[in-house]
Formats: C-alpha cells, sequence, structure tokens
C-alpha cells in the first residue's frame, strides 16, 4: 500500500504540497499584493540558446518554479527518416546538433553498421576519430565562450572561442565542401580521402590549440567574479544525474566515470591512451572545467591519431552498395560518445529499403530534463548560466 | 576679437549663455563619439573591424545613428503609462547633463572662468542631481507595465541607492582636506599633489560606485541582457530609447569629470614646468589637460566593459553593503585621525 505524498512547503506565503501541482497567485495587471511573479523566458529570449522556454515562477529573485517548454523547432525528423532511404537520412542529421555534424554522422553510420554488419576499413577509422575529436573541441570552445557570454561578459570570450573555431571549420569545408553540415561519413567509410594538405592543416590546429587554450583558460578560470557566479551554482548530485540518465560532460561533472569511448571501444577508441576528467562537485564551475579537460584530453587523442595514421588503404568499404541499400531485417541501437553526451540512434529494418523505425536519443533532451531541479532556489541570473552549462542545442532537443 | 570678449564680459549672463551652450554641444558630441570609440574599441579587444564603413574609419557612424533613431517608427505599447513612459527617458538623460554644471572643465579664459556655475555647494549639487537620474530608470521600469522592465527598475532602485551612499562616503575624506566643497577649490587643492595619491581607497571606491552608478559592466544589473532581455528599457524604442543610451554615455562622460575633478587635479598638469606667456593659450592649454584626462578614464570605462562578466543581484548588494560602505566609514575615520594629528596644538 502506498502512502500518498502529503508533505507541504511554503512558497511565497502559503502553503503548498511539495510533490503535485501547486497553485499560484501570480502577478498581473494591478495585482501587486501577491509576491509571485511569473515570467515567461522565450521562446525569443537572447540567452535561451534557440526557440526554448521556460516558465519561470519567480519569488524576488529566487526561482520557486521552472517548466521547460520545448518543441517550437519541432521539424518531424524522425518520421521523414522512416519515409527516406537510410543514405537519404545522413545529410538530414546534420541538422540535428548543428554544431556537431560530424559526430551526428558517425552515430547514424555506426548504427547502421551495426544494422547491416558492414566492417570499417582502418583508414576511415582513424578519421573519424580524427573528426570527431576535432568536433569536440569545435562545441566545448564554443560552450565555454556561450557560458561566459551567459555571465554577462559581452561577447569576448565568444569571439576568441570563434576565432579559433573557425580553423576548424575551415578544414571540414576543405574536406566536406561545407563549414557546418558536413554529411561526411558514410555507412563503412567516410566520403572523400584525405588529402596529404589536410593533415597537415589539421596537424598545425593541433600543436597551435594548447596555447590558444592556455591563454583561454588564464582568462577565464581563475577570474573571481566567474568563480564567485558560478561555484555552488546549479548543483547535480551524482545519484539525481544517473537516475535521470543524464550522460556526457554533465554526468562526468557530477563525479560519475562513464564516457562511451571508454566502456564500448567503438571504433578504434581502446587504442589511444586519454583519461576520463571527473567533476567533484557537479556544480556550474565543475561544468566549465570539465570542457577545458575534455579538450585537453581530445587533443592527446589528435596526437596519437595522427601520429598512427596509416599511410594507404581505403577510406570507405568498397563492398557496401549505397544505392538501393537494403540491410536483412533486425534491428540495432549504435550510439557514440558524442560532446553533449550519449547521442544513439534506433533502427528496426523489415529487409525494405526504408527503415521500418527509426529513433534517435538526444543527449540534449534528456541532459534538459533536470533544469528545474537544478535551478529551485537559485536566483534568475543564475537559470541563465545552468542552462548554459547544460549545453544545449535546439535542433536536437525538439528534432 | 577684444571687443567681442569686452561686449560678453559685461553682461554676466551671456556668459553663462555661451558657456552653457558650448558645453552643452561639447558634450552631445563626446557623447556620439564615445558611443563610436566604445564600438571600435570593442573591435579591437575581440579582433574585429568594428564599425569603418560610413565616412573615413567610420567617423561618421553617430550621425547615421541618430538619422537612423530618428526616422524609426515611434511605437508605444498599449499597455504602457503613457505620461510617465514618455517621460522617463527625459527624466534619465536631463540631470546627466545638469550635473556638468559645476565642474571647472579649464582655469580661466580671457579673464572668464570655465565653469558654468561654481557654487560653493558643489558636490552637494552633483549628488543631489545624480540621484534624480535613478528616477528615469525606475519610472521607465515601472511604466513599461511588464515583466522583464519591471524587473530591471526594481534592480536599479537598490543599486543605485546602496552605492550612492558608498560614493558619498568615499568623496568625504577629500573634502575633510580641501575643507569646502568648492569644485574650483579641490583642483586648487591639488596643485602640488593629485587627491588620488593622498585618498587612494577613496577613489578606489568612487571608482566602483561610479561604475555602479553608470550602469556599466560589472555592475550593468537593471540591464543585464542576458537575463532581462533589455531590463528597464526593454519597451523602448526609436529616439526613446536613443535617449537612454545617450544618459548612459553622459553619466559615464559625467562621472569620469568628477573622477578628473576630484582625484586627478583637475585641468592642472603638475610634472610640467611650462605655461605658455599669453594668458589665452593658457587657458587653452588646461582646457585640453582637463579632457584628455577625461577621455583617459573614459577608455577605462570602455575597457572594462569588454572584459569582465558581470556581478549576481545579491553578491552585488554584498559587495556595496558588506565591503564598500564599511571601507568608506574607515577611510573617513582614517582621514580625521591623520588630520587631527597633524593639526598644530
Amino acid at each position: 500500500m502506498i502512502q500518498p505524498i502529503t508533505e507541504t512547503i511554503e512558497i511565497g506565503g502559503s502553503e503548498q504540497p511539495l510533490y503535485g501541482p501547486r497553485s499560484y497567485q501570480v502577478l498581473s495587471g494591478n495585482d501587486l499584493g501577491s509576491q509571485l511573479l511569473e515570467i515567461s523566458m522565450g521562446p525569443h529570449h537572447p540567452s535561451t540558446h534557440g526557440v526554448f522556454r521556460m516558465d519561470v515562477v519567480l519569488d524576488g529573485e529566487e526561482v520557486v518554479k521552472l517548466k521547460p517548454v520545448f518543441g517550437y523547432l519541432h521539424r518531424n525528423h524522425e518520421k521523414i527518416a522512416e519515409n527516406a532511404s537510410y543514405l537519404a537520412s545522413m545529410p538530414y542529421t546534420d541538422r540535428l546538433d548543428y554544431f556537431c555534424s560530424m559526430t551526428n554522422n558517425w552515430a547514424y553510420a555506426h548504427a547502421v553498421e551495426k544494422l547491416a554488419g558492414i566492417k570499417v576499413p582502418e583508414r576511415a577509422e582513424y578519421m573519424r576519430v580524427i573528426l570527431a575529436e576535432l568536433t569536440r573541441l569545435v562545441n566545448h570552445t564554443a560552450l565555454v565562450g556561450f557560458l561566459v557570454n551567459d555571465l554577462g561578459a559581452l561577447g569576448t570570450p565568444l569571439i576568441y572561442a570563434f576565432r579559433e573555431r573557425e580553423n576548424i571549420l575551415d578544414v571540414f569545408e576543405a574536406l566536406s565542401g561545407a563549414r557546418m553540415m558536413c554529411n561526411y561519413m558514410r555507412f563503412g567509410g567516410v566520403r572523400v580521402d584525405f588529402t596529404p594538405d589536410i593533415l597537415k592543416r589539421i596537424t598545425h590546429i593541433v600543436d597551435r590549440y594548447p596555447s590558444f587554450l592556455a591563454e583561454f583558460e588564464k582568462l577565464l578560470v581563475g577570474n573571481d567574479i566567474i568563480m564567485s557566479r558560478c561555484q555552488g551554482v546549479g548543483v547535480l548530485t551524482k545519484e539525481l544525474a544517473i537516475a535521470s540518465s543524464v550522460t556526457g560532460p554533465m554526468l562526468r561533472a557530477s563525479g560519475v566515470d562513464y564516457d562511451i569511448r571508454k566502456v564500448d571501444k567503438y571504433g578504434i577508441y581502446d587504442r589511444f591512451d586519454f583519461r576520463v576528467p571527473l567533476g567533484d562537485h557537479g556544480d556550474v564551475y565543475d561544468r566549465l572545467m570539465i570542457r577545458f579537460l575534455e579538450m585537453h584530453e581530445s587533443l592527446k587523442i589528435l596526437r596519437q591519431a595522427l601520429k598512427q595514421f596509416p599511410q594507404g588503404g581505403e577510406h570507405i568499404n568498397p563492398e557496401v552498395k549505397l544505392r538501393n541499400f537494403r540491410p536483412k531485417a533486425g534491428e540495432a541501437y549504435g550510439r557514440i560518445e558524442s560532446p553533449k553526451g550519449e547521442l544513439g540512434f534506433y533502427l528496426i529494418s523489415t529487409g525494405g529499403n526504408l527503415p521500418y523505425r527509426y529513433r534517435v536519443r538526444p543527449p540534449s533532451l534528456i541532459n534538459l530534463t533536470i533544469l528545474e531541479d537544478m535551478c529551485l532556489g537559485e536566483k534568475v541570473a543564475d537559470v541563465i548560466i545552468i542552462l548554459g552549462s547544460v549545453d544545449i542545442v535546439l535542433g536536437e532537443v525538439d528534432r | 576679437m577684444n571687443d567681442l570678449i569686452h561686449l560678453i564680459a559685461i553682461t554676466p549672463w551671456a556668459i553663462a549663455l555661451v558657456k552653457i551652450g558650448v558645453v552643452l554641444v561639447i558634450m552631445l558630441g563626446l557623447v556620439a563619439y564615445t558611443v563610436l570609440a566604445e564600438r571600435r574599441i570593442a573591435a579591437l579587444i575581440q579582433d574585429r573591424r568594428g564599425p569603418n564603413r560610413v565616412g573615413p574609419f567610420g567617423l561618421l557612424q553617430p550621425v547615421a545613428d541618430g538619422v537612423k533613431f530618428l526616422f524609426k517608427e515611434n511605437v508605444m505599447p498599449a499597455h504602457v503609462n503613457k505620461i510617465y513612459y514618455v517621460l522617463a527617458p527625459t527624466i534619465t538623460l536631463i540631470p546627466a547633463l545638469l550635473t556638468f554644471a559645476v565642474i571647472p572643465f579649464g582655469s580661466t579664459l580671457g579673464g572668464v572662468p570655465m565653469v558654468i556655475a561654481d557654487l560653493n555647494v558643489g558636490v552637494l549639487w552633483i549628488f543631489s542631481i545624480a540621484s534624480l537620474g535613478v528616477y528615469g530608470i525606475v519610472l521607465a521600469g515601472w511604466s513599461s507595465n511588464s515583466k522583464y522592465p519591471f524587473l530591471g527598475g526594481i534592480r536599479s532602485s537598490a543599486q543605485m541607492i546602496s552605492y550612492e551612499l558608498s560614493m558619498g562616503m568615499s568623496v568625504i575624506g577629500v573634502f575633510m582636506l580641501v575643507g569646502s566643497l568648492n569644485m574650483t577649490r579641490v583642483v586648487g587643492y591639488q596643485h602640488d599633489c593629485w587627491l588620488v595619491f593622498k585618498q587612494p581607497v577613496g577613489f578606489l571606491i568612487f571608482l566602483v560606485a561610479a561604475f555602479a552608478e553608470t550602469n556599466r559592466l560589472p555592475f550593468d544589473l537593471p540591464e543585464s541582457e542576458q537575463e532581462l532581455v533589455g531590463g528597464y528599457h526593454t519597451e523602448y524604442g526609436s529616439m526613446k530609447f536613443a535617449l537612454f543610451f545617450l544618459a548612459e554615455y553622459a553619466n559615464m562622460i559625467t562621472a569620469s569629470a568628477l573622477m578628473v575633478t576630484l582625484f586627478f587635479g583637475g585641468w592642472q598638469f603638475p610634472f610640467i614646468g611650462f605655461a605658455p606667456n599669453h594668458p589665452m593659450w593658457n587657458g587653452v592649454l588646461h582646457i585640453g589637460i582637463f579632457f584628455a584626462k577625461l577621455l583617459c578614464l573614459m577608455l577605462v570605462f570602455i575597457w572594462v566593459r569588454w572584459m569582465f562578466p558581470r556581478f549576481r543581484y545579491d553578491q552585488l548588494m554584498n559587495l556595496g553593503w558588506k565591503v564598500f560602505f564599511p571601507l568608506g566609514l574607515a577611510n573617513i575615520l582614517l582621514t580625521a585621525l591623520i588630520l587631527t594629528m597633524q593639526a598644530p596644538r
């Protein structure tokens, strides 16, 4: 027999149930007698990172309730993919998390390869690892810039971040023809081979990135205002993080040692020596630091991958038929560690040229579900940085 | 030329009118070009180009911006309180310009003192007028009848009142040393040594409070784009918004001018011994020195804005009441102690 929870909590001078629907006296018109103020942050708000809305109830400056509302960018991704051939969905995955199209491509290719049992040549595996880690650099650098921008630093760190990101995007453009919508990976490999020039450019970026990171860290990590704004704010406990299936840097900032690159060892990640940074407190500052530390580890992987990069070999498995691609009936779940967390694709094939079911596990959306738990009791300015530290891209949240 | 000066000299109200007109024109020109300077310096800091298309080096950009603001549609939301909504930008801008009246921006030019009103209660005038500026922002927040401006208005009233106290405390030390509230006397006192060396703590508090009073980063909480969209001016557009914008820069200029007068020796420059023999050139030189110092301090304002993130509201209040307020009191006590010990028995 389950006892109903009848505990109450005092919010804004009135008794409200601890669990379940609460009623609010919301400030409206000339009714200034009540104390709670409900504001709608978004969908057109400068700091919600896209068309995302938060229904926030404030007691003074303090958040007493927060309801995330999304779906403004819903584009029917999954249903469209079920009516398109397997390959035709590849460019559409670019648009999920438009900051990291390479890892999206890889996750989808990984799922299809699992479904159809396709082998990937060694050279292609190295190329995928290099591009995925470059994408991680792009994402984390930009995220740190955006987070500090949310703290109120008017653009300067963001533009420093974008300056470095631009170099990597130039390589992506030279490689695939597009800077952000790369559409580069294919089932069993990648679309075009690396030229020696591309490798030289990537080596150059990897060589000079540490000096940029050192400067960036020196400017931000020890800054008193950043420390006082971020430390102890938006704490996500280990237990809640695991229970709500949060993944990626968010989970590791709460101190859970879980990185799919280590757990699954997909691709050739077992060949590289790198460590998984973990946080202690699970606050915004830890999440900021995790991004910096992960960038250092990514650079480590990149250096090893460039050193071991095979001279010859195929860039795509020549046995894979791209036209009229019909995997045998069955189902597969392919997942990789995208910069935002566990990005998975679940596919069911009935043997036809269209997937019977196509489902994305979006890390942004699942990491966003605990937003209210992190924000309750914090100030309204903290909501913005907590949201910024979650690292969402609305293309992936709403699909 | 001499005849003209003579003609003006016999009619004191004409002198005052000319001075007011000239100062107003210089002030508004300075405001317009500070906006351009801010954008160019921000671009320099951020490794970009900045506005460089309109005119040589983008020098006509302020004109283009002004024309744009004037020709924009004058939108007034239906839910606002119309009288206060229109009044608020004006109330913000006018005190910013009025404060400049008691600041001596030069020695004398052709025998005319280069200060509009040489009040013997100069600093009281400044504080009383500057406090009026907060009404504009609070009214803007309140009359917009909208939630973000409301929060911005509340924040600004609390912030301005808290930091005005610290600001007042910080200058008491100065006036204990000088022994007068008259700004010209303050400048005269600094003939040998700038007060920033005698009152470093006072200067520090004044500088921080000036940032808070002018709503500049890291204290731009009433505006705080990231959480409150535009804060108190969210509902404003066209020239009414431009007035808020101008007021911010006018406040910056006034705060810089105050700092120059109170702590950096006003129009004097102690390390250079030369003075042109002609009194006219001497006066021009002094005005030049004043504005050079003013621009240096403006540069600090601009520089800081693009370097720091923003404080949180409660942290700002803690800083004001728990750090700067006691520090200001301690500074007054220390100054009084030293003065008592130095006093002849």
